[in-house]
């Protein structure tokens, strides 16, 4: 009799579901959050901690070890891993967004004084150092000239070198070219500039330059547009290549027709990044382009500025006026990369293979 | 417009390792030859050879002689994209081009060679489809991207693809293993269409399939892990399998296997 009622008993009991179990609510993490930042700045506030870097170190702590204690009391311990190793994530994500923010926010705050079409469309010729007025004209000039020069050397040889080591290259000379490529890629740009300087400079007796400096860029653009295209190009299926080939198509067609045009996009944001990268080069254009205040639009002969050069000279000058110039210049140069940036995600996105129905 | 192919002697290399061992045969103009055995024998290898894909693949290397009617395609002096626009070629995984549309996947043997006008362009593309069984499909969204059909779709477009280069020969390597039945029966009927232009050889897994297809079968087979295959016999599809000269391809289609 009383084990009859027992085992109704067990019967009538709902069993414990294999499939669900009991959950923090979803505004959990970021209530945990809110607590821990609200904490941190608590206790920072109370010890008379100084530093504001302090306070976001503890409330990250808080954070990480709040989320644990109270997702293993809910959830058991195997999701509290989970969600710890969740949180890290997004702790370090943060992490690295906080420096990039306050950049960010500070090159525009300090930037933004100066910043106007007055700026943009004068050079520095006749201004007074300690004066405010002047802008970026010539600078901006410098840079699109030098990097598009460079960008003109850089890429296509670039693109062919990486065409021959992927498509072409087997034995000796593949190695020691992807030998090569691999030192170039390591070369700081300040010998770059030292080495067009004593080559086209001193032995070959050619004056400052914008395409002095260009020749310098190249050689650091180019190891990364080989490197990134033959990435792309590595992730063409052969199975393509194979299927152009069966049609009788001869191998240069194969490559020109087929195998680019569904890697462009991805070859396009690497020389994107590629051109993003020389465009803050500042040793190079200091050695090889000598630094205008004029505008010189010819980049063949005569010295040139640029965007880095300028933040970096202006700043050199020590004085109100000429830091918020730098400042402004900085902003320009932020946003000229920017623009490449999307510009590459553009085209990534309009050329990538098309799936969809 | 369909052509024999002879081949003797014929022996294949990757690297070192030697695929396929002196292998002879006949391919019969407008009929459907299957290759069948089990995997790693070489069948694959041995297609590739006759329209010289196999020196595509790094260390590839061939011996022997494939005559196709009375041109040897290994003779020096040959241009293996000549071979390859004459014998054409389906995969076993279809492979579309991801960046073309599908008029331009079935237009891209032509338009890659530079060898169509524009208005028989047209013509081709739609005769291609219709023959690959595909036209009434598709023909709504040619400028839609190939790679958003289904499998079986995809896999009649690369024979589209195929035929619309008009090439004498045809070879298929397991064209219908990633289809379901009913794609896999659309590209059977199409192979019995198909065998009245093109000499067809095909190599697959079904011997439901090898039977059905087929006018004559080959069975290769290899001695053993790390040997080169062989080709065992070949002969009429009804004699192999009703009656085949050799035991080995009685157990292998019979399932008495190893
Ligand atoms: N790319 C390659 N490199 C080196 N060896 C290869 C390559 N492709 C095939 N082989 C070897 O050649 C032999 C024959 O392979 P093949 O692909 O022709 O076999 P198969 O009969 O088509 O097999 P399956 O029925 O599985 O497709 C195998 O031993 C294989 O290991
Ligand atoms: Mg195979």
């Amino acid at each position: 009799m009383s084990d009859a009622t027992t085992e109704s008993a067990s019967t009538t009991a709902p069993e414990p579901s294999l499939l669900t179990r009991r959950r923090l609510p979803r505004w959990a993490p970021a209530g945990i959050g809110v607590a821990s930042v609200a904490l941190g700045v608590g206790i920072g506030v109370a010890t008379g901690l100084s530093s504001r870097l302090q306070w976001g170190l503890i409330a990250l702590l808080l954070f990480i070890g709040l989320t644990y204690v109270i997702t293993a009391r809910v959830e058991g311990r195997h999701q509290a891993k989970d969600r710890v190793a969740t949180s890290l994530v997004w702790a370090c994500f943060m992490v690295a967004v906080v420096p990039l923010y306050s950049l960010l926010q500070t090159t525009i705050a300090k930037g933004i004084k100066v910043l106007d079409g007055n700026f943009l469309t004068h050079s520095m010729g006749g201004v007074i150092t300690m004066m405010p007025g002047g802008g970026v004209y010539h600078a901006i000039i410098g840079t699109l000239e030098q990097v598009g020069l460079a960008s003109l050397i850089a890429v296509p040889i670039g693109l062919l070198t990486a065409v021959y080591l992927v498509e072409y290259g087997r034995g000796k000379l593949a190695k020691v070219v992807t030998f090569f490529v691999d030192v170039m890629t390591g070369v700081p740009s300040i010998v770059a500039g030292l080495f067009i300087l004593s080559f086209w400079i001193i032995i070959l007796g050619f004056g400052f330059s914008g395409f002095a400096g260009s020749l310098a860029l190249a050689i650091l653009m180019m190891p990364v547009v080989v490197r990134s295209t033959e990435e792309m190009l590595k992730l063409v299926p052969n199975e393509l290549r194979e299927a152009s080939l069966a049609l009788g198509v001869p191998k240069w067609r194969t490559i020109l027709k087929v195998v680019l045009p569904t890697s462009i996009g991805g070859i396009m944001t690497g020389i994107m990044l590629a051109v993003a990268r020389i465009a803050g080069e500042t040793a190079p254009v200091l050695l090889l382009v000598f630094g205008n205040q004029l505008i010189n639009n010819n980049p063949f002969s005569g010295a040139q500025s640029s965007l880095p050069y300028y933040v970096f000279e202006q700043y050199s000058n020590g004085n109100d006026a000429s830091y918020n110039r730098a400042w402004a210049a900085a902003l320009v140069l932020i946003g000229f990369v920017m623009i490449l940036n999307l510009v590459a995600r553009a085209i990534a996105r309009w050329k990538a293979p098309r799936t969809g129905r | 417009m369909a052509k024999r192919i002879d081949v003797s002697g014929l022996t294949a290399y990757y690297g070192n390792h030697k695929a396929i061992d002196d292998i002879s045969m006949t391919i019969e103009p407008r009929s459907v030859t299957a290759f069948i055995g089990p995997s790693g024998c070489g069948k694959s290898t041995f297609l590739r050879t006759l329209n010289r894909m196999h020196e595509v693949t790094p260390g590839g290397r061939v011996e022997g002689k494939v005559m196709l009617d009375d041109e040897n395609l290994y003779a020096v002096g040959v241009d293996p994209v000549a071979v390859r626009r004459t014998v054409g070629m389906v995969f076993q995984r279809p492979n579309p081009f991801p960046t073309m549309s599908i008029y331009d996947n079935v237009a891209a043997g032509l338009r890659l060679n530079g060898t169509a006008k524009k208005q028989d362009l047209d013509t081709i593309v739609e005769k291609s489809l219709k023959g690959a069984n595909l036209w009434n499909e598709v023909k709504d969204r040619l400028s839609k991207p190939g790679a958003g059909l289904s499998g079986g779709q995809q896999q009649r477009l690369c024979i589209a693809r195929a035929i619309a280069v008009e090439p004498k020969v045809l070879l298929m390597d397991e064209p219908c293993s990633a289809l379901d039945p009913i794609s896999t029966l659309a590209v059977e009927d199409l192979i019995g269409e198909l065998k009245e232009r093109f000499t067809i050889v095909i190599v697959t897994h079904n011997m439901q399939q090898a039977a059905r297809v087929s006018d004559r079968t080959a069975f290769f087979n290899l001695a053993g892990v790390g040997q080169p295959g062989k080709l065992v016999e070949i002969d009429d599809t009804e004699r192999i399998f009703s009656n085949p000269s050799v035991q080995a391809t009685e157990d292998y289609i019979s399932g008495r296997f190893g």
